[in-house]
């Protein structure tokens, strides 16, 4: 190796270096940040500087957390919701891209649906929660029911207009290979929205918690949603709190999981 | 008669205006040619082009290939058209395929992919100076690479007929100028009837073996050129170099200026 290389090498390790130490910096102020807040908390409803009461304290969520673990409510509570929400994602999802599709191979459809869509998209979907209770019942079909009509359609427009967006002259190339309408479809217009139809994954992940979390206050039976409603009822916020620990873990655990098939499958363009 | 088309014309409708693209075009193709329509933009060129490989009905006229009509629509019209072949403007090939699973698309699409024809046609890719990339993505790939692989989609299905829709105009100058070589020795190697697309004079010179002028607004056939016997027999770099070449320019040049210049000089313009 001459001596200019292995200056360039050397140049090359120390911009590794660098950025290597540069994430290691953030990655600790994250951990501070998150210690000093759980830290600051604990201080404050030790001290009574806030209600203990009302904001409850690290230590008596973590208390509470073993004891409803060691009876397994907790875990029978957690699993409702996690399987409802699960559910409720991937029917709003597939659901939503086959309306999607429905509407590309219709265009006449999708001018006739367009105003339909529009309200049902502008209405909040959550005020259908009563009708959807009487309908399906106070159990967990209308609470992934809630999981899906907040999902569905959003991802039918989103979907929708990818396909409508691909590049024309794919299908240019298609047809002048006498593709039919299918074939356009599986080998340019599914492909090509792809990208599109996995980030709508990613949003419809905080859309389904959304719906179910609402559909369990409503249906008020099972589930976190149903602790947190309840905790707040019996003015328990050391429950409410716990509650809304664990959604918010279990939902970024959901949402990385999709970032990750999102790095999987969209790395090639 | 390889390709006649006859007294082709085609409008396009708008909420507001209809606006004629291709006014009462006549012309034939012999077998094995390589022509040339030529023209400023809104000569109704492309339009033409488009007629001719199915993507658009003409509003009046028909079009032939081997006796079998390709317009108006009839019941072996799709089977003739699918010996034409299509090269876009840009490569198009799919990023989400390898170049293997782009140059098989025809024959995907057309169901003829046997053991044969993918044989066939990655012989072809290696022949034009791309072998080993065929598990490349397209954007692994230079420009021209992409448009030599896209060459090689269109000619996978062994077309009759193949239509070049400006292809080596989005290519840097060199690239396009070995690209015109390559193409044009391929496509006589092949004995390939071919239609180019192009408003650069000299592509038209250097490749065809007739040229088709255009005049826009709307788009007719105003004249046509027969290149000379000491051209035509040239691959494109070698006949950019011949004496005839600038000459040749020099008369088409005139013409297009007199075209762009004088609307009523038009042959047939409407009074």
């Amino acid at each position: 190796m001459n001596p200019i290389h292995r200056r360039i090498q050397a140049l090359h390790n120390e911009y590794l270096a660098a950025l290597r130490k540069e994430q290691r910096v953030i990655r600790l102020w994250q951990a501070a940040l998150l210690v000093a807040f759980f830290a600051v908390w604990e201080a404050s409803s030790r001290f009574q500087w806030v209600d203990p009461l009302l904001f409850s304290s690290p230590s008596a969520i973590a208390k509470l957390f073993v004891e409803k673990m060691s009876d397994h409510s907790l875990l029978a509570h957690t699993w409702a919701t996690l399987f409802e929400t699960l559910l409720g994602f991937f029917i709003g999802t597939i659901g939503g891209a086959l309306l999607g599709a429905l509407l590309w191979w219709f265009p006449r459809l999708a001018k006739t649906l367009d105003p339909y869509l529009v309200v049902f998209n502008a209405m909040p979907k959550v005020a259908l929660g009563p009708i959807l209770i009487v309908a399906l019942g106070p159990g967990f079909t209308s609470i992934i029911a809630m999981g899906v009509v907040i999902s569905i359609i959003i991802t039918t427009i989103v979907v929708y207009s990818a396909f409508q967006e691909v590049d024309p002259n794919y299908l240019k190339v298609l047809r002048t290979f006498g593709a039919t309408r299918c074939q356009c479809f599986k080998e340019a217009v599914l492909p090509a929205s792809f990208p599109t139809i996995i980030s709508t994954l990613k949003v419809n992940v905080g859309l389904a918690w959304v719906g179910v979390i609402t559909g369990e206050f409503l249906v008020s039976k099972q589930g976190l949603g149903y602790l947190i409603i309840y905790g707040f009822q019996v003015f328990n916020f050391t429950l409410v709190l716990m509650s809304l620990l664990i959604v918010a873990l279990l939902s970024t655990v959901m949402y990385q999981l999709v970032a990750l098939i999102e790095k999987k499958w969209g790395s090639r363009r | 008669m390889f390709l006649s088309i006859d007294r082709l014309s085609h409008t396009y409708f708008t909420k507001t205006t209809a606006v004629t693209a291709l006014d009462d075009v006549s012309l034939s193709v012999e077998k094995g040619e390589f022509v040339s329509f030529l023209g400023p933009s809104g000569c109704g060129k492309t339009t033409l082009l488009s007629i001719i490989a199915g993507l658009i009905e003409p509003t009046e006229g028909s079009v032939r290939m081997e006796g079998r009509p390709l317009w108006p629509n009839g019941t072996d019209a799709p089977a003739a058209r699918r010996a034409v072949g299509y090269m876009l403007q840009q490569d198009c090939l799919f990023p989400w395929k390898t170049i293997e699973e782009n140059i098989l698309l025809g024959l995907k699409m057309t169901r003829t992919l046997t053991a044969q024809t993918k044989e066939r046609a990655l012989a072809l890719l290696a022949e034009i100076g791309l072998a080993g990339v065929e598990s490349y993505y397209p954007s692994q790939l230079s420009g021209g690479m992409r448009q030599r692989a896209a060459l090689v989609r269109t000619l996978a299905t062994d077309p009759k007929l193949l239509l070049l829709d400006e292809p080596f105009s989005a290519l840097d100058q060199q690239t396009k100028l070995k690209l015109e070589e390559l193409v044009w020795k391929t496509l006589k190697q092949y004995e390939k009837t071919a239609v180019l697309v192009t408003h650069d004079i000299e592509e038209a010179i250097a490749m065809s073996d007739r040229i088709f002028l255009f005049s826009p607004r709307p788009g007719r056939l105003a004249k046509t050129f027969v290149i000379p016997d000491d051209l035509r027999g040239r691959p494109p770099l070698a006949a950019r170099q011949h004496p005839a070449f600038s000459a040749l320019f020099q008369s088409i040049w005139k013409e297009m200026e007199a075209l762009e210049s004088d609307p009523s000089t038009y042959p047939g313009a409407a009074q």
